[in-house]
Formats: C-alpha cells, structure tokens, sequence
C-alpha cells in the first residue's frame, strides 16, 4: 500500500510557547481507516489542522497525494475533506445550498445530482430545503459529513466524530465510515472512545503530549499488547489456593466463587493445560469458565500511563 | 485562479443581502431619503447656494459616498467576522483558494451592495433635486474606486475585530465621523481658515470632493489630488491584507 499522507518531522510551537507537535512522522495508507487516539490536548486536532491548512507548521513537511501541502496547497487540499469537531454551521441557509457552496468552494463544478446522491446517503434528503437551524444535533454533525464530501475528496479527516452524540448517531457514523471505506476514501479519525477505533480502524496512532509513541494495525496491537483472563467459577467457594497450585498465577475472587488466571496471547505456551490438570488432581471442580481479552482502552491506558 | 470558489462565496454573500433585504438595501435608502428631507427642504430651502449650486443638490454626492462607504464597510467587515465568529471560515481556510480570491469574493460582494444601495439613493435624489452630471465618466470611477476601497478596509476591520464591539468600533467612532466632517454637508471654504487646514487630514475629503467635481464641476481641492489621495488610501489597504494573510494574522495559528 502507498502513503497518500506522508507527514515528516512536523512541529508546531504556538505563539504563546507551547509545543503542540514534537517532530511527528506519520504515514496513512491509501484506503484505510487510521484512528488516531490520544487524551485531550495530546495534539489530535493540531495535527489534523495543520494537515488540513489551518494551522501553520513550525517547520517539517506535509504532502498529500505526493503533493507538498503548502507549495502545491491546491492540489493537496482538493483531495481532502475536514469534518471539524466544533459544529460550525451558518444558521439561515438552506441545506442543499451549504453542501453546494463546499463543493465551490473546493473549485468544482456544480452538481446538482452528486450532491443530492451525498444527502440521500447521509440521510438528508427530506431536509434538503430546510435552512440549518432547524436540524437536530445530530443532522447538523451529518451536514458536515456532507460539505466535506461534496467535492469528491480522497482522504476524508473527521475530528472526534463522535464526541457527544448519542448511541444510535454514533453507531449512525460508523456505518457511514464502513460505507466511504469501501468505496475507497481513506479516512483519518480521531477520537477518545477507544470503542470507536476498536470497531472502525483498521490501524491505530496513539498521540499523546504532542508526540507520536506508537502505530500499529489495530488487530497485531490488541494480539500483541492483548492480555487475556480466564475466569473459572467454582462449584465450591475456597479461601486460600489448595495445594499444588502455587506454581500458577491466579487469584482468587468473588469472595472465594472463582479463580482468575491471566496469560499472555503472544507466548507460545499459555499454561492452560498445565493449569487444568493441576486443578482437577486438586480436586477443584467448576461449573462455568470464560475468557475475557483486554480492550483497547485498557492497552491504551497502560501506554499513556507509561509514557508519562 | 479557482474561479469556482469566488463565484461561490461572492453569490453565497448576495444571498445574505437578499435575506436581509430590508436591512441592507431599504434601511439606507429610508435613512437618506431623511437626510433629503430635513437637509434639502427643510434646512435647504433657507441657505443660499453652494458653489453656485443649490444646497439640496450640492449635498447629494455628499450623501451617496456617505452611505457608499458606511455600506461598503459594514458589509465587508461583517461578511468576513461573522464566519469567523461562528467558525465557518474553517472550511475556507482549508479549501483550495488562494488568499487574493478569498479577498475578491468578499471585498467584491460588499462593493457590488454598497453600489446597489449608491445607484437607488442617486436614483431617489434626482425626484428631490435637479441633479446634473457634468463627468459622468470620473463620477462611475470615483463611485467604484470608493466602493472598493472601503470594503477591503471593512474587510480588515472584521479580520482585526474579535468582538462585536470591536466591529462596531471603527465604523461608529473613526468613520462616520470622518464623513461628516469630511464635506458631506458643507464645502470646506464654509469652515474657519483654521480648520480648513485641519481638515485636509482627513482622507475623506479628497473623496467626497472629486466625486462633487465629477458632479457640478466644482471641487475643494483639485482633482488630481483628489484621484492620487483615492489611489493611494487603496493601495495602502491592499497592503494590509497582504500582511494579514502572509502572516496570518487573526486567522491562522
């Protein structure tokens, strides 16, 4: 796969001193979904603005497309889309009006017949001539996704998409962003619901104090940092681990009513097997067993907490 | 050049006239017409001619740049702060246009109403006053050239101002007044010899004078002066923006 944003050295010291952006090298493949994760102030949005032409680098290089993003500042941002995290719409124009105005702006022809596929898409159709602010929260935050689409973009940022939104709206927008991917927009989101990029990425960047501390695929990231627990429930509560059993790592829980046993994915041996037949010549019986795999929260939680 | 995108933004701006019909294009024309009233029949029928040009009609080029350069102002600068102040320019900022089209469309859509307003208060006038035009050539250049120069100084009055106090700020407290002392109403040779002196620093007198000229022929200071002080008040404003958007003053991090 090629890089279609290619980011390189990129800092950025706003004017009242702070460093936003410590030297951030990053490569987004063409097609995919990349989350980009990372607490409040970490520098998500930065690095997007600054992508996307609203805030000036301190220096380093950005292309897009193989285009650099200030020389060839035109070719770059046609090929983006900027779905911002505040919610800035006018209030008195009509809907079908704004998503035509993006597409101008963006130099494109009208057309009147993309722009009405794009509101039928998002689920907009009905309130094409109603003016914004009659549109729920929720409407709005989908005519944003349309003005950013409306100019036919190949990378498409959206900016903590989900920040604040119900359930269904949620599960709403990562419908939406399935639908873009397969039709083969590359898409960029940040968020700090881990759920999201858990369900929608296909790689993940943790950013945190304004540098980049680790990419990844979203599934060798959960294999590799992924801790597993099995839960055995006892037929018989026990207070302290019977005989011959010391040599495993569990603990006991639920006043007595199971035992946990927490494994590493990644080792070739697991000590399952050693540790059920341990436990059957102990004589300990159960009733039910699971397993649970840590979320991405919880890796991610571990890798700020150690960065820090 | 992304013609599309000056099309775009110069159309969604008259858009917002058309919305606000009533406050864009009816309030001026209301307010002048009162103007015409009080000043051209009521006071106007007591003094005596200006510059061999009855009062009525002398102070109409006087009125029409008033309200060129208050309309072009106030349109220009809150075209470009209100974006801001909701946060709509964002898409601007990030979409392919280079900084001389975003300056065209707005600058542009805000002349394009203050002429509008400019040409119905000419059109009013002439049913209060016999109105000549002896250069009606200078008069179209002069009434242009106002147009535009005073929405690329609203334009960056509304990139400067961050507060709705501050957008009111420069056109209540430094502009209206300087129209009006700057020979909307009067000839400067009414004033003291004093203040006939003083008054040639305000740069507003050189416009409303060429504009008077281009009217009865007659003017305050002479007509090149007039031009080169026009010229060159717009070259400065040109400059500025220049700097706000190398710099990206107020509007870029």
């Amino acid at each position: 796969m090629s890089a279609i944003i290619s980011v390189q050295s990129l800092t950025k010291t706003y004017d009242g001193g702070f460093q936003a952006l410590k030297s951030v090298s990053l490569d987004i493949n063409e097609g995919e979904v990349f989350a980009l994760l990372g607490p409040n102030g970490a520098g998500k949005t930065t690095l997007i603005s600054t992508i996307c032409g609203l805030v000036r680098p301190t220096s380093g290089t950005i292309t897009v497309g193989g285009f650099d993003a200030i020389r060839n500042y035109r070719e770059a941002r046609k090929l983006i889309g900027l779905v911002p995290q505040e919610m800035p719409v006018s209030h008195f124009e009509k809907v079908i009006d704004m998503v035509s105005f993006s597409r101008g702006l963006f130099g494109m022809r009208s057309n009147p017949a993309l722009v009405e596929e794009i509101l039928k898409d998002l689920s907009l159709w009905d309130k094409h001539r109603a003016p914004i602010m009659a549109l729920s929260g929720g409407m709005k935050r989908r005519l944003l996704v349309a003005k950013a689409l409306a100019h036919e973009p190949k990378v498409l940022f959206l900016d903590e998409p989900t920040a604040g939104v119900d359930v269904e709206l949620r599960r709403d927008m990562w419908r939406i962003v399935e639908n873009l991917k397969n039709r083969g927009v590359t898409i960029i989101l940040t968020t700090h619901y881990i759920e999201e990029a858990e369900e929608m990425a296909d790689r993940v960047g943790v950013i945190n104090k304004g540098e980049i501390i680790l990419v990844e695929e979203k599934n060798e990231l959960m294999r590799k940092l992924g801790r597993k627990e099995l839960t055995l429930h006892l037929q018989t509560p026990i207070s302290e681990l019977p005989a011959g059993l010391e040599a495993h790592d569990l603990t006991i829980g639920d006043d007595g009513k199971s035992l946990t046993y927490s494994y590493d994915t990644k080792s070739e041996r697991t000590g399952i097997t050693a540790l059920l037949n341990d436990l059957s010549k102990a004589g300990v019986r159960f009733h039910d067993l699971n397993t649970t795999q840590s979320s991405l929260e919880d890796i991610f939680v571990d890798l700020v907490k150690e960065k820090a | 050049m992304n013609f599309q995108a000056i099309k775009a933004i110069y159309l969604y701006e008259m858009a917002r006239t058309g919305r606000t019909l009533m406050q864009s294009i009816i309030s001026p024309v209301i307010s002048t017409t009162l103007y015409f009233v009080v000043f051209g029949a009521a006071i106007g029928s007591r003094i005596s001619e200006v510059d061999g040009v009855s009062y009525g009609a002398f102070i109409v080029p006087g009125l029409i740049m008033l309200s060129l350069m208050t309309q072009s102002l106030s349109n220009a600068s809150f075209g470009i702060y209100f974006p801001k102040f909701t946060g709509t320019i964002y898409e601007i900022l990030s979409a392919p246009v280079s900084y001389f089209e975003i300056t065209v469309a707005f600058v542009g859509a805000a002349a394009t109403k203050a002429v509008l307003v400019g040409t119905i208060i000419f059109v009013t006038a002439t049913f209060f006053v016999p109105i000549e035009v002896q250069h009606p050539a200078w008069m179209v250049a002069f009434f242009l050239l106002t147009a535009m120069t005073f929405a690329l100084l609203g334009f960056i009055i509304g990139i400067w101002a961050d507060t709705f106090e501050k957008l009111q700020f420069v056109p209540l407290l430094i502009v209206t007044p300087l129209a009006f002392l700057g020979g909307s109403f009067y000839s400067i040779s009414m004033l003291p010899e004093i203040w006939q002196k003083v008054t040639l620093a305000n740069p507003v007198v050189y416009l409303i004078s060429g504009f008077r000229w281009s009217f009865y022929g007659k003017a305050d200071v002479s007509l090149a002066l007039s031009l080169s002080m026009t010229l060159l008040f717009l070259v400065i404003c040109l400059a500025i923006i220049r700097w706000i958007f190398k710099t990206g003053y107020k509007l870029k991090a």
